[in-house]
């Protein structure tokens, strides 16, 4: 049995004076045991808006969910309130992306360790703050004991994070979500972070679900990538297989514009024209049509079906062909 | 801390000096003079003359300035040009009922503002936060001493629980010791003292609560709806804490901040309410004293009472201070 079930997930949120937008549509994947997932896209493709829905953490009285995640076998969605608050911190946890802001700046980070673990593990202060010391140390915090007493503006950004990642593990969740983790850091501390996370989750039961905009985060790390564009899955393969021969012109597009070290001397990342203002609604056509180099007319009149396309899933009428990657798209544009 | 605490005080003394030197002045621009209100029908030149020279008025400003600042180091505030007694053992008694009325006015709006705020703050665009929204609005809109004559012509006219006016009922004999007339019930064991005190207290401390709780309520509400929006109480939930945990240890703690800013600035407005609270219920305190003095021109008086009043802010304010470094480590460092 899988580890976490997504099935045809959607969040539509109302807004005042506005139609209700939706920001995540028909979304369906799964997690294995120790398994990591990528879940990858542009800024405001519904990221976020998936991994909180899964947390049970979008404002109630503005997001509507439809749905549904199963957690061995568990339907989150009809749980009560109380009963997924036992299980958030302890079978799930997550990392967000910005680790000053999501540290309480007014609580010790021995606090913000300790009172998780008090809460699913049990544990008496003291016997927490023993294990705090250790979560910190495993995480590659220096001098924890000291640190335990400190508040987040004395840590450095990379610390932060760490910390939060401790905070996510303390109780050995069986999921870990990690949002963007590393991208409000520096690109030194980025790799260090990666590899932290690669080293904690390897060889664990603990699965991963890692979500970034940038495919070069995923590259070291997944077994399997989905790729998101306007709130539903476009592509999704194996790691090796996405990376060797990306089909979806959106995920061709995202490699594109990864900085690589073989690239010729003077050759120029070639980002995806447009930007994601450009969404169209998926009814009536593909959204990402109008920044297609690969656009035909069905493109925009008949919407594509996430369908199994040589071993892989794959939401387009017109993919990159293999054959012609690189050379043939490039032209194409 | 201390070293924070002692600092503070320290930079406290100039800004004291100056203001002295204000008011100083500024009394002296006013028109007329103690000896003229002094003086009244009898009013002649001469007469007036004589009596500054008495006074000390005649010498140069600056000279007067000097000595005043002089004898004030020692404590010794010259006396009242009204009554002739020595202006500090004038203030003692009222400023004992100004400040025991102000406190607990304050404490009543902290006591109940803080809490409605945060309520409001929870059940945001409900019936209970607009009914909240509406009142603070009232609140800071209706005088002090409008609502404290209504009060008074309610509770204590009308349906006569509670007393109309004064600080304690004659009838009771009570010993002074300290001044502050709940206090000094306890310290002498004279608890019908205290509670009698603790009755007359009630009218004219809500009255003068009004205001301070209003934009007390307002503050801690804006403030927690915005800390309920941080990132930090996301990953609070993202923990599984419970709703309490979350509540007391990563919103309200957060949300205090603002509010126990806002604390410092109202106490020194309260001070200007008392006046009118204190004259409305009768209370003997600083007000009557403040208003004679401005009357008859009595600057001895008045300087001391002005001095008096803005150590008391600043006083408070470094209360402030120090509870903002409590509750924010960032604050301490720097
Ligand atoms: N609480 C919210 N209310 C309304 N719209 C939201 C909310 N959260 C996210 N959205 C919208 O949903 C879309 C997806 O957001 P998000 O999942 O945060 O993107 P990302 O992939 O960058 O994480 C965005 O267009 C965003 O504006
Ligand atoms: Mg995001």
């Amino acid at each position: 049995m899988a580890l976490l079930e997504v099935r045809d997930l959607s969040v539509v949120f109302s807004r005042k004076g506005q139609s209700p937008f939706s920001a995540v549509d028909g979304v369906s994947f799964s997690v294995q045991p120790g398994q990591t997932v990528g879940l990858v896209g542009e800024s405001g493709c519904g990221k976020s808006v998936t991994s909180l829905a899964i947390m049970g953490l979008l404002p109630r009285r503005s997001a509507r969910v439809g749905g549904s995640v199963a957690f061995e076998g568990t339907e989150l969605f009809s749980l009560s309130d109380k009963e997924m608050r036992d299980r958030r911190g302890k079978d799930l946890g997550m990392v967000f992306q910005d680790p000053l802001s999501s540290l309480n700046p007014v609580v010790p980070i021995g606090l913000q360790v300790t009172e998780v673990l008090e809460r699913h593990r049990g544990m008496a202060r003291k016997q927490a703050r023993a294990e705090a010391t250790e979560l910190l140390n495993k995480v590659g915090i220096p001098d924890p004991t000291r640190r335990l007493s400190e508040y987040p503006h004395q840590l450095s950004g990379g610390m932060r994070q760490r910390a939060l990642i401790a905070i996510a593990l303390a109780c050995r969740p069986r999921l870990l979500i990690a949002d963007e983790p590393t991208t409000a850091l520096d690109v030194t501390i980025q790799a260090q972070i990666l590899s932290l996370l690669k080293e904690l989750v390897a060889g664990t039961e603990t699965a991963l679900i890692m979500i970034t905009h940038d495919l070069g985060v995923v590259a070291g790390l997944c077994d399997e990538v989905n790729v998101l564009y306007g709130g539903r899955i476009v592509e999704r393969a194996e790691r090796h297989e996405l990376f060797a021969a990306p089909r979806h012109p959106y995920t061709h597009g995202l490699l594109d514009s990864i900085p690589r070290l073989d690239a010729a001397r003077g050759e120029k990342l070639s980002p995806i024209r447009g930007s994601v203002a450009d969404n169209i609604p998926w009814d009536g056509g593909c959204a990402f049509a109008p920044r297609c180099p690969n656009a035909l007319r069905t493109c925009v009149e008949v919407t594509p079906e996430l369908e199994w396309h040589e071993g892989r899933l794959l939401r387009c009428h017109n993919p990159v062909q293999p054959a012609a990657l690189g050379v043939g798209s490039k032209e194409a544009r | 801390m201390l070293r924070f605490v002692a600092r503070r005080l320290l930079q406290a003394i100039p800004t004291l000096i100056i203001l002295s030197i204000l008011i100083f002045a500024w009394l002296r621009s006013l028109p007329g003079g103690p000896a003229q209100a002094l003086l009244g029908d009898k009013w002649t030149p001469e007469k007036e003359a004589q009596l500054n020279a008495t006074l000390g008025f005649d010498q140069p400003i600056w000279l007067q300035y000097l000595k005043f600042l002089g004898r004030a180091i020692t404590g010794d505030f010259g006396n009242s040009s009204v009554s002739g007694l020595p202006v500090l053992q004038e203030i003692g008694q009222g400023f004992a009922a100004t400040i025991e009325l102000s406190f607990f006015a304050i404490v009543i709006a902290i006591v109940l503002g803080i809490p409605l705020g945060y309520l409001a703050a929870r059940f945001h665009g409900r019936l209970l936060d607009n009914l909240t929204v509406i009142g603070t609005l009232v609140g800071v809109a209706v005088p002090v001493f409008f609502l404290g004559a209504l009060l008074k012509f309610v509770f204590a006219d009308e349906l006569g629980i509670l007393p109309p006016s004064g600080r304690q009922d004659v009838t009771i004999n009570a010993t002074t010791v300290t001044g502050f007339a709940t206090v000094d019930g306890l310290l002498t064991r004279e608890f019908d003292a205290t509670w009698d005190a603790l009755l007359h207290l009630i009218l004219p401390s809500i009255a003068l609560a009004s205001i301070p709780m209003a934009v007390i309520v307002r503050i801690t509400r804006a403030s927690v709806l915005d800390v309920l929006d941080e990132d930090f109480v996301r990953t609070a939930e993202s923990k599984g804490l419970t709703t309490q945990v979350i509540r007391r240890r990563h919103v309200l703690r957060n949300a205090l901040l603002p509010v126990s800013t806002t604390i410092g600035l109202q106490t020194g407005l309260l001070l200007a309410g008392a006046v009118l609270t204190e004259k409305v219920f009768n209370w003997g305190g600083l007000g009557s004293l403040l208003a004679e003095g401005i009357e008859r021109k009595d600057y001895p008086r008045l300087q001391a009472l002005i001095l008096l009043a803005a150590s008391v802010y600043v006083l408070v304010n470094l209360l402030v201070d120090v509870s903002y470094a409590i509750i924010d480590p960032r604050v301490r460092v720097s």
